[in-house]
């Protein structure tokens, strides 16, 4: 059974279970439909085990991701899904992607509930350029402050976690992630968690790298403190300047974050959203302290209309009472 | 006990007087629409978000979202609006419009709270956000709060109709004379929700088209929700004067009619403030030359179509005093505010990906909502009919 027989298969059986589908139920990826996710409690009650510890840690790690040197072989997302325990498929169905027609490259994917990692396919002077999409771990994540119940935390190690037992399952994340990144179990009907890459937070305190860059062939992912990444990849870019733009994105987006990225054609052509250095969070916390500032200064005006209110009431009744 | 029912509950009848007369054709529709509602409601607490619905990671937020909440909570702003206005500044004139106003805001707060579990997947966990865990750099967790505290508001300046309707004269009294202090909290804490709804998408600088995007949105927001709510206000005493004409006993059509050009003069006020500051956003962000696209001229519809025009009918009727055309014109100003949430929260958002892979409702999504509203105008109907909300 190759890879399409298989998802038609799958795909077929999970479309007649599902009456209130739209026609575009056919287009959509296995991954949407997954469920019960493992990792994001796992690696919730490693970050809890770890508190004490973690105030010891003086740098977070990064992830520098060499966009020229990809070639496009999705080990890394067959990684991710065995490391994280989501449903995966051999990996041979993965590497043989990019010589298929039609392929998954066909059109530009995005993480979903059961994949925390995908690798898109664009065009550059008719060359193939992969680029790998996963969580960015921002410095002051969206996601995190939009959270009403601060169901994420962002560790000292650099990733941002997520904990299933608080979420509400609003889904104010998803709308404030400007990279699209985190993903919702839809088809779980009690239990529905949010997902998304965990920058293998259980693997990168056991000394480990994280599961996509031990499995990366082409030294296209580089584990390491971030200020060494983004030493290196000055270097790199300094090096060959001619290869590479001068822009190392992640450095300053949205106000920094723990993935890096160097390419040889400008990111606004690969899919990143044009990010200036405002962290997101900065656009609502102005917001939160003008309403808490008005709300405070309008207490007072309408407190004394109240009482305005009151005592003109009272010396009514009183004069009605004189007559 | 039975006969406090049938005199409370069912109107001085029994039981099948009751049913027989109120077999109408609109309560058959009514029932209707609430059999395809409760399925809904069923099939998505049994399968999920996902079959039931539309949503996918692309489009975390719907029909839902857009309508029972973002639409509907600026509708059920007449207590904010005509509430404060007769309470805290003594308009005594419109004191008639206060009460219906504020019962419409406390259907509105909770049916809406009521729609939205069904959008939460662990709806069941809602009050971790009261007293569990807070998230306080989050607008979401502000708006929760401020939902929590406003039903409260609502329910305490409902209460002494309702403790009027029981006979309990000391908690009627009791409630009267907290009404102003609720009023007085009502409006800083609608004034903070309703603006912090448009807040919410301040945080989407990248994914909302940047005609819509703008730091002023929460300001949008809550000036759109004021005129939403007189509006509201309009099409309520109009609805209700028809309905329930039995209720009331001294009804002065000429003082009505005055009444309603009244608030159609406010009306026109806060629109005009509403367009100048639609004019200095534009110019402010340069976003003139986004007008000569599809996404500007849909822009225009809103805000031309459904602000100004309708502003410039409403001063041309004002002064020729055509009341008819007042009720009317307000319909229009509450569609304009419907078509406003669901721009910014759905078609503005993610405008960049094509068109045929942008979200539309699921019919279920949909009865779910009417279901909802249908829900509100039985429970207007019902309390309006049994407490003195009219008179």
């Amino acid at each position: 059974m190759n890879r399409r027989e298989f998802f038609k298969r799958t795909l077929t059986i999970a479309g007649s279970l599902l009456i209130a589908r739209n026609s575009n139920a056919s287009d959509q990826p296995l991954s949407v439909y997954s469920t019960q996710n493992k990792a994001n409690k796992k690696n919730w009650e490693k970050f809890e085990e770890l508190k004490e510890t973690n105030s010891q840690i003086d740098e977070s790690y990064a992830v520098l991701v060499d966009i020229t040197k990809c070639i496009g072989c999705r080990r890394c997302e067959w990684a991710c899904n065995e490391w994280n325990k989501n449903p995966n498929r051999p990996v041979k169905e993965f590497e043989a992607s990019k010589d298929e027609t039609p392929s998954v490259f066909d059109r530009v994917r995005r993480t979903h509930a059961g994949e925390f990692t995908v690798v898109n396919r664009f065009y550059s002077k008719n060359k193939p350029v992969y680029v790998k999409k996963q969580c960015m771990h921002c410095a002051e994540a969206a996601c995190l402050n939009a959270c009403f119940v601060d169901a994420f935390k962002k560790t000292p190690q650099g990733a941002v976690l997520y904990n299933p037992s608080l979420c509400v399952g609003c889904r104010y994340c998803m709308i404030a992630c400007p990279f699209d990144i985190p993903a919702y179990e839809y088809y779980n009907a009690l239990t529905p968690q949010i997902t998304k890459c965990t920058m293998c937070f259980d693997r990168i305190t056991d000394g480990k790298i994280p599961a996509c860059v031990e499995s990366c062939t082409s030294d296209a992912l580089i584990f390491g403190k971030r200020s060494e990444m983004l030493k290196l990849a000055y270097n790199t870019i300094n090096k060959n300047p001619e290869r590479y733009i001068n822009h190392v994105y992640g450095e300053h987006e949205a106000g920094g974050t723990n993935w890096f990225y160097i390419s040889q054609i400008p990111f606004e052509k690969l899919g990143f959203p044009e990010l200036d250095k405002t962290p997101i969070p900065a656009h609502s916390k102005s917001f939160l302290f003008t309403v808490k500032v008005l709300e405070v200064v309008a207490a007072a005006p309408l407190v004394w209309g109240a009482y305005y209110m009151i005592s003109k009431n009272r010396s009514k009744k009183e004069g009605k009472k004189d007559e | 006990m039975s006969n406090w029912f049938n005199e409370k509950i069912l109107l001085g009848m029994n039981c099948r007087e009751y049913i027989s007369k109120h077999a109408t054709l609109l309560n058959f529709m009514a029932l209707i629409i609430l059999c395809f509602s409760f399925y809904a409601m069923a099939y998505r607490l049994i399968y999920g978000l996902g079959p039931a619905t539309n949503l996918s990671d692309t489009y975390p937020w719907g029909f839902w979202i857009s309508f029972d909440i973002l639409a509907g909570i600026a509708l059920a702003a007449p207590g904010l609006t005509v509430g404060t206005v007769v309470y805290l500044f003594g308009a005594k004139d419109y004191k008639h419009f206060a009460r219906p106003a504020i019962l419409s805001s406390l259907l509105g707060y909770i049916f809406a709270v009521f729609a939205l579990m069904f959008d939460l997947g662990r709806y069941y966990r809602v009050f971790y956000v009261i007293g569990w865990s807070w998230g306080l750099n989050s607008i979401l967790f502000l708006i929760a709060w401020h939902f929590f505290l406003y039903i409260i508001i609502c329910l305490i300046e409902w209460f002494p109709a309702f403790f009027e309707w029981l006979g309990i004269e000391k908690a009627k009294n009791f409630f009267s004379k907290l009404g102003i202090w609720a009023t007085v909290f009502g409006v800083i804490i609608a004034g903070g929700h309703q603006s912090a709804l448009g807040g919410l998408f301040l945080v989407a600088p990248t994914k909302i088209h940047p005609l819509w995007y703008s730091a002023l949105l929460p300001l949008f927001f809550l000036i759109s929700a004021l005129f939403a709510g007189i509006s509201m206000v309009i099409i309520e005493s109009t609805i209700s004067h028809k309905v329930f004409r039995e209720q009331l006993k001294t009804f002065d059509r000429a003082d009505f009619d005055n009444k309603t050009l009244g608030l159609a003069k406010a009306l026109v006020i806060i629109l005009f403030v509403y367009l100048i500051l639609k004019v200095l956003d534009l110019t402010h962000y340069n976003n003139w030359h986004y007008l000569k696209s599809e996404y500007g001229y849909w822009y225009l519809l809103e805000v031309v179509g459904f602000v100004l025009a309708p502003a410039l009918v409403l001063i041309n009727s004002v002064k020729n005093k055509k009341v008819k055309l007042v009720r009317f014109t307000t319909f229009w100003v509450v569609t304009g505010v419907i078509l406003n949430r669901f721009n910014v929260s759905l078609i503005a958002y993610n405008w960049y990906i094509p068109l045929q892979e942008k979200y539309y409702p699921t019919w279920m999504e949909i009865a779910l909502s009417l279901g909802v509203v249908t829900l509100i105008v039985l429970f207007y109907r019902f309390i309006v009919r049994r407490m003195s909300i009219l008179s």
